[in-house]
């Protein structure tokens, strides 16, 4: 057990990309907390698809022991955080633990979108924060003018900023230095009951749910018996250790601390984020406030391709979802593609993760539905219903009004791609809220639907401004629109999961554009296909697929018929991948790139 | 019970691998080499031949095909080497179809008497184009006045005449295609292969085509449309399509292709061959090494074969469905059904029907003219998984 004056607890926070995982790497090898050969980039990236995509998407706390240059030894805990927007939760619980953040700013790209929303929750949460300029290693590294930019357009004095390349060393030294100095001690009282919050678990298969805890207040030993304050449930504690980062067994934590306990706890869902830990007996009185739940915002229909593996994609989505409560998922039946579910998540990217997991993890080929959003449809009898799924669009005699979600939406862009990025948000039902200037480059706040921005927007946003902008977003509230369902047929049949809700003055135009997505998505077949959107019965917008004309290979003879048959066999096998309708053959990909808009 | 390939009869492919230039649109196998000891290759084309007649004694053999390359190259006696060593070995039936492959130059046509003589008693002429600017835009080494030419002295020469043209060539438009094809049809032919352009991959045409720098290719319904002039053009000149790209004067059918879309037996020898062979009631697929080096020597080690693979009943169902699909008489959906492990699926089949992509007449499973145009799709449709 540490005493307060020596412990420091920080997140490390920053824009996607800018170097966080990556100093937290030199962190840990300074103070000699991993020895070096154990040492690989990235350490605390230990997911698969963290590795491979290069980001970081679960928050990771790690304790070193830094003997400072007074001679004290400390006990520093770091979290190392996600940077993309749709993990932005990891973030912000994360720094409810901690009472400081390195705000780290890559010097040769300056002040970015998710670096002003995580330094205005570093802000919220009242921390101490450590600006670091990282990267100045490379030649493009402009650190004057960068402080200058986190004091123009932040507003905290970045004069101390450190200069630091977490790439080969450089400005570590001085940043563990700062945290001792700069950073604040935690407070806390040992001798009072028990008081941890629970700020993340998940599932390990060897150990059951790990429970990452900072405690406030008193003492959590081994043997405890504790109480779950949301729900008074009991458990007993038979684990207790801290994560350097290798998980090692301690008998106590006290006030100040970070660490984790198992308690023979099944199920992730059991647990709640944000949730306060007492003793069983004269535990604490008074609750810590506790987080707002993650929510999904965005829902989509997850379906086999093969119909026979629906109860493999059970069990895996049950699976995965032990792990990540901000995860959700209920079974949908769809008339096109049979059974499935009807899955929410953070964000986008949330969603491409959890589908990459299911496909490479359990090896289920998929199709993906339509990403839409929740709507919350009112009744003419008061009722208020959630629509996570447009096929689910309530009778319209019966519905008074549509709610949508909107968001706040911060873009940074060079000035050079403004009038892009006004046109895009303008074309996107958008409302600017804001429009100011950092040097050259321009800040823009949006009020937008929702909607409108979870499928491509940041896709397009990224090539009208050539991966130059960077984007960030909070969900501000619901409005009523005039939204309508459009649904569309194909071959006169409806394609339930293709229906997506539109605001009506769009309907047309996007109706006509994903006839047309869809006449070179699906391929031709031996008689014309019409394909047409409509709002109710009303048709509005209609393309014809014309018939395969040709389609024979010219010349076969006895040496070609070895060859031409494993041709058939391979497109039988991509035909068989398809989904039917009616008489027609749907690729898979069509259900997701009918959307995608071409401005 | 009787072998299936019986329904189909038993041929004999020979390849001769050589060409005096390689075409830019040819994917076959075919080399360009300076000197051919072809004394070397009697040799091994008889050790082939008496390899597979050990296995297969006794058969009646149909039809000897030599094929290309270009066997117009081949020396005569070469030639009449291979016919006398299938003579020796097998019993034929009395009218053996003998058929030789041969450019349209003014050398080879110089050797078809010898042919002739030798036994060959058909001949395929790769004429291509009746057009100078476009025999040299596809690569070819002749004139149209050489082709000609040459095709007088095989009508000469040989009872039975067959020439191919490949058409939606570049700039090429319908009407160009319809007034090439009766003038094709004027000369005095019972048998024409008309094939559309294929842009192979591993081609010049290929590479070209990938970079986006073969220009000029008719769009696809312009293709489609000169494929329906020339159903048409041919069918009213009295030489209906009895296969997919082949047309004939009734009863001037390539006996031994026919063999291949009836699923019979056929032997492949030479580099590159492939078999089909049933032997002790299996039907196997055979390939032999592309390179004729390579072929050489491991005939000389004793065996031109790479490969033989056992075809499973499911294999060989959807080869006859590939194949008898293309031919107009179609398949024997018994014959069909004895093989395949799952009967034709009748709701597909009424589905196709409807369409008029396929016809059901008595026992057999015919293709239209108009599902020959899409058959890829009809035979997916068909397939079983
Ligand atoms: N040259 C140089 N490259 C660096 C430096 N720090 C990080 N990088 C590189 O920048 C990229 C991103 O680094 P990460 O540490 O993964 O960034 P992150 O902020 O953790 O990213 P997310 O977790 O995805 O938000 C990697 O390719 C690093 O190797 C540095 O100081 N100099
Ligand atoms: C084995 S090849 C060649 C025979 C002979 N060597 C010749 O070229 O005259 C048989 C025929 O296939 C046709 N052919 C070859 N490659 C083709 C292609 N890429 N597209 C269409 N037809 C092709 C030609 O008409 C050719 O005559
Ligand atoms: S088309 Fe004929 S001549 Fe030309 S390369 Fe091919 S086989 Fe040889
Ligand atoms: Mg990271």
């Amino acid at each position: 057990m540490t005493d307060l004056a020596h412990i420091r607890n920080f997140s490390i926070v920053a824009h996607i990309d800018h170097g966080k995982s990556t100093l937290a790497d030199r962190l840990i090898q300074e103070t000699g907390t991993v020895q070096d050969r154990d040492m690989k980039e990235q350490l605390l990236d230990s997911m698969d698809i963290e590795r491979e995509r290069g980001i970081t998407i679960k928050a990771n706390t790690v304790r070193i022991d830094y003997t400072a240059d007074n001679g004290e030894h400390y006990v520093l805990n770091l979290i190392d955080t996600p940077g993309h927007v749709d993990f932005a939760y990891e973030v912000s619980r994360s720094m409810r633990a901690v009472e400081g953040s390195l705000l780290v700013v890559d010097s040769t790209q300056g002040v970015e979108a998710q670096t002003l929303a995580n330094v205005y929750q570093a802000i919220d949460a009242n921390h101490e924060i450590v600006p670091i300029l990282n990267k100045i290693d490379l030649p493009a590294s402009e650190c004057d003018r960068v402080a200058e930019q986190i004091e123009d357009v932040i507003g905290i004095d970045a004069s101390g900023a450190i200069r630091v390349s977490a790439k080969t060393g450089v400005g570590i030294h001085e940043t563990l230095e700062a945290i001792v100095k700069h950073l604040p001690a935690p407070k806390g009282t040992r001798d009072a009951p028990l008081k941890a919050m629970l700020v993340d678990s998940w599932y390990d298969s060897y150990l059951g749910v790990i429970v990452l805890v900072r405690i406030m207040d008193g003492v959590l030993r081994k043997g405890m018996r504790v109480k779950f304050m949301s729900n008074s449930t009991l458990h007993h504690v038979d684990r207790i250790g801290v994560f350097r980062p290798a998980m090692q067994m301690v008998d106590e934590l006290g006030p100040g601390e970070i660490g984790f306990l198992t308690a023979s706890i099944k199920q992730v869902r059991d647990t709640r984020v944000g949730d306060t830990i007492t003793n069983d007996r004269n535990g604490a009185d008074k609750a810590l406030p506790g987080f707002k739940p993650a929510q999904p915002v965005v829902f989509c229909g997850l379906f086999p391709v093969d119909s026979a593996e629906f109860e493999d994609l059970r069990d895996a989505i049950e699976k995965l979802a032990l792990n990540d409560a901000s995860f959700s998922y209920e079974m949908e039946t769809s008339a096109a593609l049979g059974f499935g579910f009807r899955c929410g998540f953070l964000g986008l990217l949330h969603l491409e993760v959890i589908r990459d997991r299911l496909e490479r993890e359990y090896d289920i080929e998929l199709i993906t539905t339509a990403p839409s959003v929740v709507y919350h449809v009112f009744m003419r009898d008061g009722e208020m219903r959630e629509l996570h799924n447009p096929a689910d669009m309530p009778d319209l005699s019966k519905v008074d009004h549509i709610e949508e979600p909107r968001i706040k939406a911060t873009i940074l862009v060079p000035d050079d791609y403004l009038g892009d990025v006004l046109k895009l948000c303008q074309d996107r039902r958008g409302i600017q809220q804001d429009l100011s200037y950092a040097g050259s480059r321009a800040m823009v706040v949006y009020d937008l639907p929702l909607n409108e921005v979870v499928f491509d927007f940041y896709d397009r946003l990224k090539s009208v401004t050539k991966g130059y902008a960077s984007f960030d977003y909070q969900l501000t509230g619901y409005r009523e629109d005039s939204l309508v369902k459009m649904s569309i047929l194909v071959n006169d049949e409806p394609v339930d999961a293709l229906s997506t809700m539109v605001h009506r003055d769009r309907a047309e135009a996007r109706g006509r554009a994903m006839c047309e997505k869809l006449k070179d998505l699906i391929p031709r077949h031996m008689f014309k296909i019409p394909i047409q959107a409509a709002i109710g019965g009303k048709v509005i917008a209609r393309e014809t697929l014309s018939a395969l004309r040709k389609d024979v290979t010219a010349k076969c003879y006895g040496g070609d018929a070895t060859r031409k048959k494993k041709l058939l066999e391979k497109q039988k096998a991509g035909k068989k991948k398809m989904r039917q309708f009616g008489k027609v053959d749907i690729p898979q990909e069509a259900f997701i790139s009918a959307l995608k808009m071409d401005s | 019970m009787a072998d299936d390939w019986q329904h189909g009869g038993f041929g004999l492919y020979v390849h001769w691998p050589f060409c005096q230039a390689k075409c830019p649109y040819c994917d076959f196998n075919s080399h360009v080499a300076r000197e051919i000891d072809q004394k070397a290759w009697v040799r091994a084309y008889v050790a082939e031949l008496e390899r597979s007649a050990s296995e297969l004694p006794g058969r009646v053999l149909n039809t000897i095909f030599f094929g290309g390359g270009t066997p117009s190259l081949m020396m005569p006696e070469t030639v009449a080497a291979v016919i006398e060593t299938a003579r020796r070995l097998w019993p034929t039936s009395n009218d053996m179809e003998i058929t030789l492959e041969a450019n349209p130059g003014s050398v080879e046509a110089g050797r078809f008497a010898a042919y002739h003589d030798g036994g060959v008693n058909r001949i395929s002429m790769g004429v291509q184009a009746l057009n100078d600017q476009d025999l040299r835009r596809l690569g070819r080494i002749h004139s149209v006045a050489e082709a000609r030419a040459a095709f007088d002295i095989a009508r000469r020469c040989f009872d039975r005449v067959s020439f191919d043209l490949i058409y939606a060539r570049q700039d090429q438009t319908p009407d160009a295609w319809r007034a090439e094809l009766n003038e094709a049809l004027a000369m005095a032919v019972d048998h024409l292969s008309l094939y559309q352009l294929t842009i192979e991959d591993g081609t010049a045409f290929g590479d070209r085509y990938a970079r986006g720098k073969l220009r000029g290719l008719p769009a696809d319904d312009d293709a489609a449309d000169m494929y329906l002039i020339t159903q048409e053009v041919c069918a009213a000149h009295g030489l209906p399509a009895y296969e997919v790209s082949n047309h004939a004067r009734p009863g001037a059918e390539s006996r031994h292709n026919l063999i291949y879309w009836r699923y019979g037996d056929y032997v492949g020898i030479g580099p590159g061959a492939h078999g089909r062979l049933t032997i002790g009631g299996q039907r196997y697929a055979t390939e032999s090494p592309l390179n004729p080096g390579a072929w050489l020597s491991s005939v000389a080690a004793g065996s031109g074969e790479l490969s033989r693979v056992a075809l499973s009943l499911q294999d060989q169902a959807n080869e006859y469905l590939m194949m008898g699909l293309r031919i107009a008489e179609g398949l024997d959906i018994d014959r069909y059904e004895a093989l395949s492990p799952q009967p034709l699926n009748r709701n597909r089949l009424a589905h196709l029907a409807e369409l008029g992509m396929i016809d059901i007449d008595g026992p057999r499973l015919k293709a239209t003219a108009q599902g020959r145009a899409v058959l890829n799709a009809v035979i997916l449709d068909l397939m079983s998984e």
